[in-house]
């Protein structure tokens, strides 16, 4: 991906070079230029076009933010209903994701998604432990977490 | 420029700025009361790392669109305190959960599961 979006900008610079135009316009029209080459090229890189990660990434963020807020809003209620009857847990959660930074995204997203928190992760990183602050079925709490978070994550890492 | 100041766009922004802050402020507001009504460490600090993040981050906002449509003044240090938060809230409010349950802080008596304790009890064994 990385080799990709060099790729792309060193085209540009070529391109300035060409054209002799070295203005913000000029790298703007080189960089869109070296795009076109660099999707019809596709098929000779080993990964997939850093287009679509790009894309994973926004579509993440967007499903984040909208978690972020659905949630909130269910706790704003738990805090605010007059009787409180709430059950706390914490849960087990195995995990699919191999490195290290897919395990700190996910915790960081599972943290900050009110309703649950991380409270621990286990030596193999195969395990986080999930305080969840109203817990109604573990299969659920697990099967939203992972059809969520783990598979936009999952998304952006594909090679 | 006295009309300028009633168009359209201006409205829509200060439409924009006050849902923002406004949602700040409640949200804010909800974690008060959440630290004040939760039980135990691990829920209030759900209530104070997440909450208030949005809140602040809400608030954040308003004031950068504030600045930016109708004072004309594009503020980047708002942004990026707005990341900054972003990334470093749930890193703290791991580290107190896991701080909290490793030295030992009881879990509130509603707490119905702890997969936790087995893990713990098994790594404090070997050692």
């Amino acid at each position: 991906m990385a080799l990709q979006i060099l790729l792309n900008f060193f085209l540009a610079g070529v391109w300035m070079f060409m054209t002799n135009s070295f203005s913000p316009t000029g790298f703007a029209i080189g960089f869109l230029v070296g795009l076109l080459l660099v999707i019809l090229m596709r098929r000779f890189f080993s990964h997939r076009l850093y287009l679509l990660r790009i894309w994973a990434v926004i579509s993440l963020f967007f499903l984040f933010l909208k978690e972020l807020l659905m949630s909130s809003i269910s706790v704003f209620r738990l805090v605010i209903r007059p009787r409180m009857n709430i059950r706390p847990a914490i849960f087990e959660l195995e995990t699919e994701l191999k490195e290290d930074w897919e395990v700190t995204l996910l915790s960081a997203l599972i943290t900050l998604t009110p309703g649950t928190l991380v409270v621990g992760i286990s030596d193999d990183q195969k395990k986080l432990y999930i305080h969840a602050i109203d817990f109604e079925d573990i299969d659920d709490a697990v099967s939203s977490i992972k059809n969520t978070f783990e598979r936009a994550i999952m998304e952006v890492s594909r090679p | 420029m006295r009309e300028e100041r009633f168009s359209i766009e201006t409205t829509i922004a200060n439409i924009l700025i006050i849902i923002l802050i406004s949602t700040g402020v409640i949200f804010s507001a909800v974690t008060a009361l959440g630290l004040v009504r939760l039980p135990d460490v691990y829920t209030r600090t759900h209530a104070a790392s997440k909450s208030s993040t949005l809140g602040v981050m809400c608030i954040l906002g308003g004031t950068f669109i504030h600045f930016w449509l109708i004072e004309d003044h594009f503020n980047s240090q708002l942004i990026i305190a707005i990341i900054f938060l972003f990334i470093t809230s749930p890193v703290a409010g791991h580290l107190i959960g896991r701080a909290s349950y490793i030295s030992g802080i009881k879990l509130a008596e509603e707490t119905v599961r702890d997969d936790m304790k087995e893990a713990v009890a098994k790594k404090k064994r070997q050692q």
